[in-house]
């Protein structure tokens, strides 16, 4: 057997281990979604308060549409005040933020809702058609939302209020 | 009477086709075939777990895609269809057997082809181990002096 064959053995497990050190380094829950650059699934949800939201009628604004459930602990409980701040410093500039509600119980929905003094509609996803839609797989997820009605970005985990802003401002400058 | 006869087979089996196509056509949402729902769901990747499938895992999210795809079946949709539905808005990480075609093809030849490599290595280095074994005609020695064997003929016996 020539000498350099001998050498084969060891360099097979080079590509193996150059995978195995990818895959690590990899977040297994940063799937891209195939829902970002297409047109926003529809949805018409009855809010826990107020009128119903659909998403038709909200044509011509970003719409910030936030994926949570009050069991989603600690990451939906740090991301509620930075959504209310985010709508409240924006909802002047044709922002809309709308919570979905998913697997949860509608009363301790309500409590969250009151619990962080949540201002921007609310409304519960009862048989996760909306979630299932959107193609989500955990709480919390955002969708960001353009003017066109087409999603641009998705954002897995609790969003901060750089998160916000970064995401929403190059939206609101799109007319 | 036999052509009475065939018009009457054929007047049978009009009507009978007639029956199954109309009851086909009046119910297609009443009945979801449960073996096509389970068959779908086993294909899926439920996606809050870890290596289930949304028919295995009792998870909530599992029972709302059940849900999602019992009422896509429903509402006539074929089981290819309901599984393209979830690829569209999952990825084709939702499911748990990547497809046989494009990039994920390689999942399933690149195993196939090493395992035959590795047969046939083996093999062939088998083959050539086995052969360097074989005796080989021995190189002739260094040449005894007679004097020297006849001395070593003579000692054997004597003993």
């Amino acid at each position: 057997m020539k000498r350099w064959l001998v050498w084969l053995i060891p360099l097979a497990a080079v590509p193996v281990l150059a995978l195995l050190a990818y895959g690590f380094r990899v977040n297994p829950r940063d799937v891209p979604s195939p829902l970002v650059g297409r047109p926003a699934p529809a949805f018409r949800l009855e809010a826990y308060d107020g009128p119903p939201v659909a998403l038709e009628a909200l044509r011509g604004k970003v719409v910030v549409v936030n994926f949570w459930a009050s069991w989603c602990y600690p990451a939906c409980y740090e991301e509620a005040p930075a959504l209310e701040r985010g709508w409240g410093a924006y909802r002047d500039r044709d922002v809309v933020v709308v919570g979905v509600d998913i697997q949860d119980k509608r009363e301790a929905g309500r409590k969250f809702i009151k619990d962080f003094r949540l201002s921007f509609p609310n409304a519960p996803d009862p048989a996760g058609k909306v979630s299932i839609d959107y193609g989500v797989y955990g709480v919390p997820e955002t969708f960001f939302i353009d003017r066109a009605g087409r999603i641009r970005a998705k954002h897995v985990g609790a969003v901060t209020d750089e998160v916000f802003r970064a995401r929403v401002e190059p939206l609101v400058a799109e007319k | 009477m036999r052509s009475r006869d065939l018009v009457a087979v054929v007047l049978l089996v009009a009507a009978l086709a007639f029956f199954v196509w109309s009851a086909r056509a009046q119910t297609p949402a009443a009945s979801v075939d449960e073996q096509d729902l389970h068959e779908i769901a086993a294909r899926l990747r439920c996606v809050v777990c870890q290596n289930l499938s949304v028919a295995d895992s009792p998870s909530e999210m599992a029972t709302q895609m059940r849900g999602v795809i019992r009422e896509r079946l429903a509402a006539g949709d074929r089981p290819e269809q309901v599984v393209q539905y979830f690829v569209d808005k999952y990825g084709e990480w939702i499911l748990l057997s990547p497809r046989r075609q494009g990039f994920t093809l390689l999942v399933w030849v690149v195993p196939a082809v090493a395992a035959l490599g590795g047969v046939v290595l083996a093999g062939w280095l088998i083959v050539r181990w086995s052969r360097r074994r074989e005796p080989r005609p021995s190189p002739p020695g260094p040449a005894v002096d007679p004097a020297m064997s006849e001395r070593i003929r003579r000692e054997m016996e004597s003993s």
